[in-house]
Formats: structure tokens, sequence, C-alpha cells
């Protein structure tokens, strides 16, 4: 367990929801929540994951922590906004989703091999390295995230799609070496970790 | 008409040699006709996008896209900032609402600025490319532009997500918005007002990571457009086109189907109705070609 995670765990004890409101990105509206299920109804994955965005709202109020925030729920939204939308008392219920995901990664109990949780850091990582996303070393990346072989497996799987979006001129090889980014690389990165500070000195105060 | 100036950010897949630099280039064909002249944020960085949220908490987002905005208010100042990209749009104008709603995000992310002596002053309005076609130029002067109706054509108008949720294009509904119709009908084509899977999402960042899932939904897009006897799909976003259009080959093998349905951008319609080549109108960037309009931009 992560030290964040067991400060987290003894300040809230007795209110999984005062920790969700306190440290989820627009956690104070999870209250608001009046069960109707909408959300779970306009997902368009909703099929394919266990816990619908209306039932992670009930199982905050009734503590159920560890369960939330291990789910892999979160983990498949694809930022489509139909929760948001049609959520008939306002809750910005895609960014309470990014929200958990997020505190879930803090704390370390993300699903092991998640491949959104995985891609998520990827392309945070890459667009991080030069300011802008490099497409052709988020796709490696993808590929390779399992291994060597696996990712030879899988870039012979999609050989064909990368030479398509080469010869339509929307992939570049030579990306491969630099490629595109700022020119204020340092700069932004600056930025980023006194962005990270304030946002980590929050946690802290809340721990 | 009188020559508009906008900040533009195109975004990380519009640069050269990246996934959408195909509709950059027809975004440049359409602005020249329509006397629009983009002035790109010097500097710009990524946004972020939607899928940046599990590497990068909410301050650190949110920065990003601030540092976009300070970049522009300096550069260029009084211009409007003007996104193609739908998430660059989403991102952007989401940091600039809750940064003016949250004063002490809007504090601690000018201290984040200032590491770099950039200051937010947050007054600048961030828009889509396309509430600049609806609500600035208006339909009937882009009809009036128009040189080579798209005839006989239909068109299947895919407008997928955040182009329209959660902000959406002023007085159209999240359901039914019918713009992306409008300018089909505007350039001489068919609309296809009944196109159910009009705002169905594509998986978005989870076509990489969620392939099937993601699949099994970009099959029903498509899918509808065949029903419906749609020529091609137009759409305003690079990640729907992207993924509509380059996945028809695993598409078709994971489901039997035999689809080979063209996927433009809006701005590709325009530029050829509006008289220019194939060249000038992105055409040679489809991987799917889209020989209907290639006849109609050679004629």
């Amino acid at each position: 367990m992560s030290d964040l995670n067991t400060a987290m765990t003894e300040r809230y004890r007795n209110s999984f929801l005062m920790e969700v409101e306190a440290n989820v990105e627009e956690g104070e509206w999870v209250k608001m929540c009046m069960q109707c299920g909408v959300c779970a109804g306009s997902c368009p994955l909703g099929n394919a994951w266990e816990h619908t965005p209306q039932k992670l709202f009930m199982m905050i109020r009734a503590g159920k922590r560890e369960a939330v925030l291990s789910s892999d729920a979160m983990w498949m939204c694809t930022s489509c906004y139909n929760c948001i939308a049609r959520c008939p008392r306002g809750l910005p219920i895609t960014h309470i989703m990014h929200g958990l995901a997020h505190y879930a990664k803090r704390l370390g109990l993300v699903p092991k091999n998640q491949p959104t949780q995985q891609f998520s850091q990827i392309f945070w990582d890459n667009l991080m390295k030069k300011g802008r996303v490099n497409e052709l070393k988020l796709g490696l990346s993808m590929y390779f995230k399992d291994g060597f072989g696996q990712g030879i497996k899988n870039a012979m799987a999609n050989k064909q799609l990368g030479q398509n979006m080469m010869k339509a001129k929307r992939m570049n090889a030579m990306e491969f070496f630099g490629g595109h980014g700022i020119k204020d690389t340092s700069g932004l990165q600056k930025m980023i970790k006194k962005a990270q500070e304030i946002e980590d000195a929050k946690y802290q105060g809340n721990s | 008409m009188a020559k508009k100036e906008v900040s533009y950010y195109p975004g990380c897949s519009s640069q050269t040699g990246a996934s959408s630099s195909n509709m950059m280039r027809a975004t440049q064909t359409m602005c020249d006709e329509l006397d629009i002249q983009l002035n790109e944020i010097p500097d710009w960085n990524c946004c972020g996008a939607s899928i940046g949220y599990g590497g990068g908490g909410e301050l650190p987002r949110l920065t990003l896209s601030a540092r976009n905005i300070a970049l522009s208010e300096q550069h260029n100042p009084g211009q409007e900032i003007i996104a193609t990209c739908a998430a660059c749009w989403l991102s952007t104008r989401e940091a600039k609402e809750r940064l003016h709603e949250d004063a002490n995000m809007f504090r601690d992310a000018n201290t984040a600025l200032n590491e770099i002596n950039l200051k937010l002053n947050n007054q600048t309005p961030v828009r889509h490319m396309v509430e600049v076609l609806v609500e600035d130029i208006g339909f009937e002067a882009i009809k009036a532009k128009v040189k080579k109706p798209l005839e006989g054509l239909k068109i299947a108008s895919y407008v997928g997500c955040q182009t329209n949720r959660p902000f959406g294009i002023a007085e159209e509904s999240f359901e039914n918005p019918v713009y992306l119709d409008h300018i089909i009908e505007s350039v001489g084509a068919d609309s296809i007002p009944t196109y159910e899977k009009k705002v169905q999402c594509c998986g978005g960042a989870l076509a990489f990571s969620e392939p099937e899932k993601s699949q099994e939904m970009i099959h029903g897009i498509i899918e509808a457009a065949y029903d419906h006897g749609a020529d091609l799909i137009a759409t305003p976003c690079p990640l729907c086109q992207a993924n509509v259009e380059i996945y028809q080959d695993q598409i078709n093998a994971r489901f039997g189907s035999k689809f080979n349905m063209p996927v433009v951008y809006y701005s590709q319609l325009m530029s050829v109705a509006f008289g220019r080549n194939s060249k000038d109108s992105a055409l040679d960037g489809q991987i799917i070609r889209a020989k209907s309009l290639e006849d109609i931009a050679g004629k």
C-alpha cells in the first residue's frame, strides 16, 4: 500500500464520501446524484464495465472505498460526454470519472494491466517530453508495452495500417528520430513541475 | 467579405506528417476561400486531450491550456482562439471556463505560468472553427461561394462526440445537431437527416487501448451510413475521421463486412465545392479514396 493511500485511509476512516469530495476532481458533486440511471444507459461502453457511474456514486456514499478505487470502470470512459449532456442534475460525470481514475492512480490502486490506464500514462509521458504528442512513438510505446515479443506481434498485425498511413503522409517514420516539439521544452517542463508541486501540496494538506 | 483574423490552435495531430495533416491542409484551403487568416499561436503545446487525465492531474492539465491561452493573449492580442480539433477545443475552452469559475485554480495556474514569465488574463474567447462557419459566415455565404456543387452525392453527417458535447454549437441539440447537415446541403450535396449514428462515440482514444470494443462501435457507424445509401461520411473531428476510416480493413476481418467507405472533413467538401483541386482539398490524404469528390475536383 502506498504511503499516501495509508495516510488517506487513516484520515477519512469514517467517510469515503468526504475523502472523494476533498481529493477527487469535481468530487463535491457526488452527493448530488439522484440515482436515476440515465448515465448508465447513456455510456457507449456500458456493456463492458461492471460499475456504472450511478453505481460508483452509490458505492462512494456507502463507503466501498477499495471496490471503487480498484474498479476498472472509470478507465473505460471514452470521454464522449453523453453522461454530462444528459444528467438531469448537471453532475460533471465525465470529469468525476477522470478524477476518480487519477486519484486511484495516485494511490497506487489501479487494476493491473488495465490497457487504457497504461495508454493514458504513456500519452502523458509522451507529450511531456517535447510539449507535443509524437504519434509514431505513441503508437510504438503502446505496441511494445507488454514486452518486445508482443510488440513485434502487434506491429506485424498493424503493418498494413502503418503502411497506409505513411502512404497518405499521415505518419512519418522520421518522427522516430526527434520529431515535432515546442521550442521552450524546458520552460514547459518547469511550468508543469510547479503545477504538480502545488497539486501535491494540496494532497499533503488533505492527508 | 472583410478579412477575419483569428488566433489559430492547430493541435498535435494537424502537424506535417501527423494523422490529421490532411485536415490542416483542407482547413487552410477553406479559409483562403473564405478570407479567414489563421495566425498560429507561437510555440503552442499539446492540450493533454481527454486521455491525459490518467497521467496528469487537474492543475497540470489546466496549466497546459493556460499556457496556450496566455501565449495567444500575448502574441495575437484581441483575436479569438479558434481550434479545428475537437479535443483541442474542448480542453482549451474547459480550462478557460474552469479557471474563470475557480479563483484559487486561476491563481495556482498563474503561479505555474510565472515560472516562464507568462501571465494569463483569461479574457479570450475559445471557439471551434465550426462556430465561425455557422455563426460568423453563415450557410448562405457558404452557398454563394460554391462553384462546383457536390450534386448527386449522399453524405452522412457524423458529428461525433466532442464537437457536440459538452459545449456544442449554439442553438443545436446534443442529441440531433444539424449544422453539419446544413453545411452538406450548402455545398450542393444531399444530407441524411435520419442518420441515427451521427453522435455515436467512435471510442476516441480507446480505439488504441480497447480496439475490440471501439471497433464494434465504429462498425455500427459505418453500417448505418451504408444502410442509408451514403456515398461518403463527413465529420468535423480528427479522431473520428481517423478511427472511422483507417480501421475498416480490421473491422471487415473482424465482422465479415466489406466496408470501403470514404470518411472526409467538412473542410474537404467545402474546398472541392469552392472549386479547388484534389491536392488543395487534401484528397490525397485519404486511405480510402473519395473517388466521387476527386471526380468533381478534376472536372
